[in-house]
């Protein structure tokens, strides 16, 4: 072995096992007060060694490790390193929030410890999902982290949460089964072709051969696993459990939730994808995205205005925005590709940074209710800020990053298929107009008076404390829309290779 | 020739005399599992016997339709038992009659009976004809379905040619014929007024599925009736034993092979009231609107048969 | 011999479809965890059968798991389940029971149809198990629409899975022993979270799954 493939190893082996090492000691020790820090600590070995293995792999190309069973290419390499990077902001929002909600004595000890292992379980279950190059063991990933956030989801107990967990597991796992027996075919076209032994599983494998591969089991694979990974995903009109489940789970989860498992389930549907494309010499496969694409967009945009929820408004702009990333895989070819994963860059950072600050709202105001909300901006200008800038940000408006994402998307359409970009783009505006609204209402106006008469009990600082407090709570939003500036104004050299690569992973 | 219409002449007789013995039997082991002394075998006869020598009572305003459906009902269910391969499957009857004749007669002897039990005008003459044609329209299509299933296998309607495939393949597990298999014992309880559906021992008038129907008959007409039915059990006895067991039918026509065809019958007959005892006597009866339900889900089953025969192939 | 086996196989594949459609239909909570037992029981013999024929000695553990989890463990806990809860009451059904079944029957149709075409291409052992293994699975989904309580519900996703079993039983010779390990596993970890959970949806109100589905519209 030499030294490339095992430096690659090893930051492997960081991104992999240090998550689940630390699920397992915060299993025990999740109920210290040094279990926050101790959680950012993982996440940030997880983060700083994904983002080497992405420059690794930039460099020296895809990596094979451990006799083909872990395989990450330019395409899973932006992936997992946008995944970590989320994750571990997302645990350094989750110090505060998890601060302040105990305060409030909302989670006791046990459910502390369930949280932190479980938040680390769900960055494992990401990682493996992205790094492993059998089918299967995506599965596996991908239900492990369902099951995990199951867990999260129905954290506090409330019946509105175990509702929302109850739904969440069945329809995803209705989802997930599917895509299992979606496997079990394309182990079948594939048995044909390499015969029956356990490579015949690998991506790796599946994609050399991707043309030999039978049409019309692939085909029906490939329904399956859109179907089983879309459900996942939170296309319409699998998306049944995305708006409860973010609404109740913890706000922290929730933002990885919409980030990134979402994310991650369009990963495997890019990768299943890949193989669909080879076997069928059609555009079946990416046909079908775009339809759904459209469906859920759609839908979103009509529903975006009845939600009285700040999470459900979010999570049903999540589900207008993975329509979007379909419709981009699906119309394939390199430029649409390139929109898409910038989309999906810039919607997980986006995305994750407007729940960090809908987390802080909610805790202000004391609840979830938009009506609830008012006057932020005169109470706390930092997050009012935080939360206007993400907004603008998610609507798809310049200079951020969601902009050129959608523009090339929406303009790539228009050539192919007129009449959907004309629904896509009317859709777009109802969208606008709702958030719009929604957000003016909370940030502008009165500020509450019983809002402001009775603080958490976070918020007992005073003076230059309190301001400090305020940025350093902002933080990772305000990171996270500053990584998306600039990406929207610029693309680094490097940066713009990484995508190339990913894109030339997708479109061939 | 000659030889096929001794044979069929036989299964005929046969018919005839064992039919009353399968309810006796029947009924037999159905006491022996309740652990009450047991009517003798030949109880049935001894019922027909008085029965015939009994004078017929007919209401005042019945019309002639009323005394002619006994002799009609038993007619039809004597020709449904000739046109079943039950000794052998050359049968010269059979040619001008096929599973789908054998469904309509069996249809035709329902409509006179029920017709027949509304000629009185009495309410529960009415209530049971409505209760038999609702078993009954529920009923027809699966026997349909069943049939048509193995019909599908022998590439013909005609009964005695599918039991001449199905007697003479070679040995294969079929899962069409065991979906088949279930949905038509299902549709055979119900069809003969067996429990879970009717219980034919039962003296609730407001329970009554068949029992209603012949409220009205008495003496001579009760008994052609009664022989009619314990001739609708044996004849779905036999297309049971038909299509689901076909072996140690008469492989040729000689007198020696029918008759020998004759004990085999028998046992099987014997094997089959059995399982007919042990099912009445485990399961209980439903509540009439659960019939439905209960055909509902032997077409279900019959369909998925036929179904899977075409997928599979067998 | 082999031809018998292999007629044997799509009967087993059959009997299990026959038990999907008993698990649609049944309205009492312990029949249906018996049913599912018994079907897992089935698809232990394919399993079995299947390893003896092609002499693939991970199927004989695959049906080793398979029945230590599912025609033991699993029924076992969920009628733990049952009577700790006091749960055994009739279904309720949302959709009427023949609608149900007539739903179902269209289900096989479609399935059967979606799936002769790849049958035919099949060099596995059993090729008509897949059209009845996409039955059970979609039947299994149906059941999940049908039904509005919980215990019901993981039925019918347990009994997808066992759909999807038998299609990598009789169209492969079995997945890789990895990931039905994998599977193993989270399965038997969704049971226990589902555990945790009804105990605690029940011990909040009376009726947990009937709740489950308000808001579906949102």
């Amino acid at each position: 072995m030499n030294a490339t493939a095992s430096t690659a190893l090893f930051l492997l082996a960081c991104v992999l096992l240090a998550p689940l090492i630390a699920a397992v000691i915060l299993g025990f020790i999740g109920d210290r007060p040094g279990a926050r820090l101790f959680n950012v600590a993982a996440s940030t070995v997880t983060a700083g060694a994904a983002l080497l293995l992405a420059a690794h792999i930039i460099k020296h190309g895809p990596v094979l490790a451990l006799s083909e069973a872990f395989h990450l290419d330019a395409l899973s390499a932006l992936v997992l390193a946008i995944t970590t990077f989320v994750t571990l902001t997302t645990s350094l929002h989750s110090v505060d929030y998890m601060h302040t909600e105990c305060a409030r004595g909302r989670f006791s000890r046990a459910q502390q410890r369930i949280y932190h292992a479980m938040f680390q379980f769900i960055a494992f279950a990401l990682g493996l999902a992205l790094s492993a190059n059998n089918m299967g063991i995506l599965w596996v990933a991908m239900e492990g982290a369902t099951l995990a956030t199951v867990l999260i989801v129905s954290l506090d107990r409330s019946r509105p949460a175990l509702q929302a967990a109850w739904k969440f597991f069945v329809l995803c796992g209705v989802g997930i089964l599917q895509a299992l027996f979606g496997t079990v075919l394309l182990y079948m076209a594939a048995e044909r072709v390499i015969g029956a032994d356990e490579g015949a599983l690998l991506w790796t494998h599946l994609a050399a051969i991707r043309t030999r591969l039978d049409p019309q089991i692939i085909t029906l694979a490939f329904a399956l696993l859109f179907v089983g990974y879309g459900t996942k995903m939170g296309l319409v009109p699998f998306h049944g459990w995305l708006p409860d489940a973010h609404a109740e789970g913890p706000t922290p989860v929730t933002a990885v939730l919409s980030g990134l498992l979402l994310g991650v389930a369009l990963h495997a549907i890019l990768r299943c994808k890949i193989l669909a494309d080879g076997a069928l010499q059609t555009p079946v496969a990416g046909q079908l995205m775009i339809g759904f694409g459209l469906l859920s967009v759609l839908l979103a945009a009509l529903l975006l205005a009845r939600q009285q929820d700040l999470r459900k408004l979010l999570a049903w702009s999540s589900v207008e925005h993975m329509g979007i990333l379909a419709i981009a895989f699906g119309l394939g070819g390199a430029a649409a590709t390139l929109a898409g994963l910038m989309h999906l860059l810039g919607h997980a950072l986006v995305k994750s940074g407007l729940y960090f600050s809908a987390a802080q709202a909610v805790q202000w105001s004391g609840t979830g209710q938009i009506s609830g909300i008012r006057g932020l901006l005169g109470a706390r200008p930092t997050l009012a800020w935080s939360l206007l800038l993400g907004t603008i940000a998610i609507l798809g408006l310049p200079p951020f990053s969601l902009f050129p994402s959608e523009f090339m998307t929406i303009s790539i359409l228009l050539q192919r298929m007129p009449w959907a970009a004309a629904a896509l783009l009317v859709a777009l505006v109802i969208a606008f107009a709702s958030i719009t609204l929604q957000v003016r209402n909370m940030t502008l106006g009165e500020a509450q008076v019983e809002a402001a008469a009775s603080p958490g009990p976070g918020h007992h600082r005073v003076g230059p404390l309190k301001r400090i407090d305020a940025i350093v709570g902002a933080a990772p939003a305000l990171v996270h829309l500053a990584i998306a500036l600039l990406l929207g104004l610029a693309l680094p050299a490097w940066a713009e290779n990484w995508l190339r690569q990913a894109v030339a992973v997708v479109a061939g | 020739m000659l030889h096929g219409l001794a044979g069929q002449a036989l299964a005929f007789v046969a018919a005839l005399a064992l039919a009353p013995l399968l309810s006796g039997w029947v009924a037999q082991c159905r006491a022996w599992l309740q652990n009450r002394t047991a009517p003798p075998l030949w109880q049935p006869w001894l019922v027909l016997h008085k029965r015939l020598l009994r004078e017929t009572v007919v209401a005042e305003n019945a019309s002639p339709l009323f005394r002619s459906v006994p002799a009609l009902v038993f007619a039809c269910m004597a020709i449904v038992c000739t046109i079943i391969p039950t000794l052998s499957t050359d049968l010269p009857l059979a040619v001008v009659a096929d599973a789908v004749v054998l469904v309509g007669l069996l249809a035709l002897a329902r409509v006179l009976l029920s017709l027949a039990a509304m000629d009185v005008g009495t309410a529960f003459g009415t209530l049971g004809a409505r209760r038999d044609m609702m078993v009954g329209f529920l009923a027809e299509p699966v026997l349909l379905m069943v049939l048509f299933t193995a019909a599908l296998g022998a590439r013909s309607t005609s009964l005695a040619s599918i039991v001449d495939v199905l007697a003479h393949r070679e040995l294969a597990i079929m899962p069409s014929l065991a979906f088949a298999g279930v949905a038509f014992t299902m549709v055979s309880l119900a069809e003969n007024g067996r429990i879970p559906v009717d219980n034919p021992t039962t003296h609730l008038e407001l329970t009554m599925i068949h029992e209603a129907l012949t409220l009205e008959y008495s003496g001579q007409h009760l008994a052609l009736i009664e022989w009619a039915a314990t001739l609708k059990l044996f004849a779905y006895s036999c297309i049971g034993i038909a299509l689901f067991c076909p072996w140690g039918l008469a492989a040729d026509d000689t007198p020696l092979a029918l008759l020998l065809a004759v004990p085999a019958l028998v046992a099987k007959l014997a094997i089959g009231g059995m399982l007919l005892a042990i099912a009445e006597t485990v399961s209980a009866k439903m509540r009439i609107f659960r019939v439905p339900e209960y055909l509902g889900i032997a077409f279900v089953l019959a369909v998925i048969g036929m179904l899977i025969h075409i997928l599979l192939g067998a | 011999m082999n031809a018998l086996a292999l007629q044997f196989i799509d009967l087993l594949a059959a009997v299990s479809l026959l038990l999907a459609f008993a698990l649609l239909i049944q309205r009492r909570f312990s029949a249906m965890i018996d049913f599912y037992a018994t079907q897992s029981l089935v698809l232990v013999i394919t399993t079995s059968l299947a390893g003896w024929m092609t002499g693939q000695r991970h199927l004989y553990l695959s049906a080793a798991l398979t029945f230590v989890l599912k025609v033991v463990l699993i029924p076992v806990l969920m009628h733990t389940l049952l009577r700790r809860l006091h749960l055994d009451s009739t279904v309720d059904t949302v959709v009427k029971l023949p609608t149900t079944l007539l739903m179902g029957l269209l289900l096989v149709i479609f399935a059967f149809g979606v799936a002769r075409p790849i049958a035919q291409l099949s060099t596995a052992l059993a090729s008509g198990t897949l059209g009845i293994a996409l039955a059970g699975v979609l039947i299994g989904f149906l059941m999940m629409i049908t039904r509005s309580r919980a215990i019901p519900q993981v039925l019918a996703f347990l009994a997808m899975e066992n759909g999807v079993f038998l299609a990598a039983t009789g169209v492969t010779h079995g997945m890789p022993m990895v990931v039905e390990l994998g599977i193993a596993v989270d399965v038997l970890i969704g049971i226990l979270i589902l555990g945790v959970f009804l105990s605690h949806l029940h011990s909040a109100a009376p009726s947990p799954g009937a709740t489950a589905r308000e808001g579906d519209g949102a």
